[in-house]
C-alpha cells in the first residue's frame, strides 16, 4: 500500500520543483481537454505556450500582462506569508486606477513630468484606502478578510461603471461610457518602440528588489514569517497581530493600485469598464506559483502572462474561447497545490512501523 | 395577487440559489472543512444543469445533472484537500477560477438559447390559505426541495447518529480519529454533499430565475452563501433565514429601480455586496461567541499518524 510519511523538515528541492512539474502536468492535462474539444493537441500546445515565445512583439506583451501580476503578487504574498488572505486585489486595482485616472482628467492637458508620479501616488494611496476598509474590519470587528475583500472588488467594479458613465465620462464621446484619451503627461513612457511594454515594468522590478531585502534582511520580513508557520509563537514573541493585518493589507492594497494606475496609463490609455481583466486575481496563483518568494514570482509572473497571450492566440486561430486561459490558470493552481504534498511528506510503500506493530 | 405578495414571493424565488449553497456549505464546514469554492461549483452546476436540460428536454436530468456536477467540481477539491492535504484556502480559490473557466468553455455553444422555465407546482390545499399561501406554496418543484432539505439536514445533524459522527470529526479530528471513525471518507462525503448542493442552487439560477445561460452568471452569489454560514453560525434553518434575507436586498434594488427613483443601478447592485460586508461584521463582533459557534477543526488538514 501507498502512503505519506510526513518529512522531518519541508524539502527544498521538492519546493522549488513543484512548481516546474506543475507546469508538466497542466501541459498533459492541457493536450487531454484540447483533445477533447477536438482539437490537435500537440498543435494547439504548441500554438498556446511556444508559439508566443517566438517572436518579439508576443514577448514584448507579455511584459504589459506580466507587469500588473508582478505588482499585486508581491503585495500579496506579504499577507499570504502571515496568513492575511486578501483576495479582492481586483478591487484595489480596480480603485487604484480609478484615482488615478481621475487625476489624469482633472490634470487634462496640463503638461509636466510630476503629472504621472502624482497619478501613481493618488492610485495608491487609494488601493490602499479601499484595502484599509477589511483591515479595520478585521481587527477591530473580527470579520473574515477573504469575504469583506472580495465583496469589495464587486463593489468597485460597479463604482468604476457608475463613474464613467457619469462624471468621468469623455464629454466629447457621443455617450460612450469611456472617458477621454489620457494626454501624453499623463501616459506611461513606452519601454521599446513599436510595442505597449511601458516603464512600469521597471517600477514592478524595483518592488521586487526592495521586497526581497524586506524579507530576507529587515526584522518586519522576519515577522511575516513567523506570523504564518507559529501564530502562537509570533504571540509570545510579542509581534502586535493587528500590526502585520494592517501592513500586509494596505501594502498589498498600494501596490495592486499602483498596478491599476499602470494598466490606465499605459496600454489603455483611459478609462473603460472593462479595465479589470482579472489581474488581481491571476495575481493569487503567480504569488503561489513563485512560492512567495520575489524572484519566483517574476518567473511566476510571465508564466501566467503566457496563459494570456496563448489564450488570445488560441482564441485567434482555433477558435476557442478565452476562457480556456481560466481553465489553466485553474490547473495550474490545483497541480501546484497537489505536487507540494511531497515537499511536505514522502512516498513510502508499505505499511509503517507503527501500524505493523499495532497489528 | 397584490404587490406585497409578489414581492414577497419573488424573495423566496430570488433566494432559492443561496439557500442551496448555504445549506450544502454549512454541512461541508461543520465536516470541519473550509470550501471557498461555492462560486465554482454554483458555476458548474448552472451550465450543467443548463445544457442538459436544453439538449434532453428533460428537467429532472438537467438538475440532477447539476448535482452531479456540482459534486463532481467538489471531489477534486476534496481529493487534493484531503489526500494531499493542500492548504483548504487556496484549493477552493482554485476550484472558483477552475469552474468559471471550464463553465464558459462548456456554455460557449449555449448562449443565446433558453428553456421554458421550471413549471410551477401550487400545493392543493395549502396554496388557498388566504395571503400566505400564494407565496409560500405557489412554487416551482426546486423551491420546496429546498426547505425539505433544510429540515432534512436540521433532522440529520441533530438526531442522527451519523450527523453526530459528522460534527464530531469537524469539532476534534483528532478524537474522531481515535475512537475509530474514518476522518477522511466522512470529510470527503460531506465534501461532495456541499458540491451537490452548491450545483442544484448554479441550476436554480440557470433553468428557473432566469432561464438562460450567461458567463459569470452566478455573480458573487458563491461568496455570499459563504458569508450566509457565518451569519447561520452553522446552522441549516438560520442559513435559510440569512438566504432569504439576502434575497431580499437583492430584490427590493430591483423595485426601487421601479419605483423611478433617481439613482444609478450601480448603486443599488452594490447592496448585496454591502450587507453582506455589513452583516457579516455585526455577528463577528463577538470574537468568544463566533469561536464557539464554529466548528473547532475547521479549516485544518487531517493527518493520521497512527
Amino acid at each position: 500500500m501507498i502512503r505519506l510519511e510526513p518529512r522531518k523538515d519541508v524539502s527544498p528541492a521538492m519546493a522549488y520543483l513543484a512548481p516546474a512539474l506543475a507546469v508538466l502536468v497542466t501541459a498533459c492535462a492541457g493536450t487531454l481537454i484540447f483533445a477533447a474539444l477536438g482539437k490537435d493537441p500537440i498543435e494547439a500546445m504548441r500554438l498556446f505556450f511556444i508559439q508566443p515565445l517566438g517572436d518579439w512583439f508576443s514577448i514584448s506583451e507579455m511584459i504589459v500582462k506580466a507587469t500588473p501580476l508582478i505588482l499585486i503578487a508581491i503585495g500579496l504574498s506579504f499577507g499570504f506569508r502571515a496568513g492575511v488572505w486578501n483576495i479582492g486585489a481586483e478591487g484595489q486595482f480596480t480603485l487604484g486606477a480609478l484615482a488615478g485616472g481621475a487625476t489624469a482628467l482633472a490634470l487634462y492637458d496640463v503638461a509636466g513630468y510630476w503629472v504621472l508620479p502624482l497619478m501613481c501616488i493618488t492610485g495608491a494611496l487609494a488601493g490602499m484606502a479601499w484595502a484599509a476598509i477589511p483591515a479595520l474590519l478585521r481587527t477591530r470587528f473580527n470579520a473574515n478578510e477573504i469575504l469583506v475583500t472580495l465583496m469589495l472588488s464587486y463593489v468597485a467594479v460597479l463604482l468604476l461603471s457608475v463613474l464613467i458613465h457619469g462624471a468621468l465620462k469623455d464629454p466629447e464621446g457621443m455617450n460612450f461610457p469611456e472617458s477621454r484619451l489620457f494626454h501624453d503627461s499623463a501616459t506611461l513612457p513606452i519601454l521599446f518602440e513599436g510595442t505597449r511594454a511601458h516603464i512600469g515594468f521597471l517600477a514592478a522590478l524595483a518592488v521586487v528588489g526592495i521586497a526581497w531585502f524586506t524579507l530576507g534582511r529587515h526584522i518586519f520580513g522576519f515577522q511575516v514569517k513567523v506570523m504564518g508557520q507559529a501564530p502562537r509563537a509570533a504571540r509570545f514573541g510579542g509581534f502586535i497581530e493587528n500590526r502585520v493585518i494592517w501592513f500586509s493589507l494596505l501594502l498589498s492594497g498600494a501596490l495592486a493600485g499602483l498596478a491599476g494606475v499602470f494598466e490606465a496609463a499605459g496600454p489603455v490609455g483611459q478609462l473603460v469598464p472593462a479595465l479589470p481583466v482579472g489581474y488581481g486575481f491571476t495575481a493569487i496563483i503567480v504569488a503561489f506559483l513563485g512560492r512567495l518568494q520575489p524572484v519566483g514570482i517574476v518567473i511566476a509572473g510571465f508564466v501566467m502572462a503566457l496563459t494570456y497571450i496563448g489564450g488570445e492566440t488560441a482564441q485567434i486561430e482555433m477558435n476557442l474561447p478565452s476562457a480556456i486561459t481560466g481553465v489553466f490558470q485553474g490547473m495550474f493552481l490545483f497541480s501546484l497545490l497537489g505536487i507540494d504534498v511531497f515537499a511536505r511528506y514522502r512516498l513510502r510503500w508499505g505499511k509503517s512501523s507503527a501500524q505493523t506493530a499495532k497489528g | 395577487m397584490d404587490l406585497l405578495q409578489a414581492i414577497l414571493q419573488g424573495v423566496i424565488v430570488a433566494s432559492t440559489p443561496l439557500v442551496f449553497a448555504a445549506l450544502g456549505e454549512v454541512v461541508t464546514e461543520r465536516s470541519g472543512v473550509l470550501n471557498l469554492g461555492v462560486e465554482g461549483m454554483m458555476i458548474m452546476g448552472a451550465v450543467a444543469g443548463f445544457a442538459i436540460t436544453l439538449d434532453s428536454g428533460s428537467y429532472f436530468a438537467g438538475i440532477l445533472g447539476a448535482a452531479l456536477a456540482g459534486a463532481l467540481a467538489a471531489s477534486v477539491f476534496g481529493l487534493l484537500t484531503q489526500f494531499l492535504m493542500s492548504n483548504q484556502v487556496a484549493t477552493g480559490l482554485a476550484l472558483t477560477i477552475f469552474g468559471l473557466g471550464v463553465a464558459a468553455l462548456i456554455g460557449q455553444g449555449y448562449s443565446g438559447e433558453t428553456t421554458p422555465a421550471l413549471p410551477v407546482l401550487p400545493i392543493p390545499l395549502l396554496s388557498e390559505i388566504p395571503f400566505i399561501g400564494p407565496i409560500l406554496f405557489v412554487h416551482d418543484p426546486l423551491v420546496y426541495l429546498s426547505v425539505v432539505m433544510v429540515v432534512g439536514v436540521t433532522l440529520f445533524l441533530n438526531r442522527t447518529r451519523a450527523g453526530l459522527i459528522l460534527k464530531a470529526v469537524g469539532d476534534n479530528h483528532d478524537a474522531a480519529h481515535a475512537i475509530g471513525y474514518r476522518v477522511v471518507m466522512v470529510r470527503m462525503a460531506a465534501i461532495a454533499f456541499g458540491g451537490a448542493c452548491a450545483g442544484l442552487g448554479g441550476a436554480y439560477l440557470s433553468i428557473v430565475q432566469t432561464p438562460l445561460w450567461v458567463e459569470n452568471m452566478t455573480a458573487g452569489r458563491g461568496w455570499i452563501a459563504l458569508a450566509i454560514v457565518v451569519f447561520s453560525a452553522w446552522r441549516p434553518a438560520r442559513a435559510l433565514m440569512g438566504a432569504y434575507l439576502f434575497g431580499g436586498v437583492t430584490l427590493i434594488q430591483l423595485h426601487i429601480q421601479g419605483l423611478g427613483i433617481e439613482i444609478a443601478s450601480q448603486y443599488l447592485s452594490m447592496l448585496p455586496y454591502l450587507v453582506t460586508i455589513l452583516v457579516l461584521t455585526v455577528i463577528s463582533y463577538d470574537k468568544t461567541r463566533a469561536k464557539l459557534n464554529a466548528p473547532a477543526c475547521l479549516g485544518r488538514s487531517f493527518y493520521a499518524s497512527s
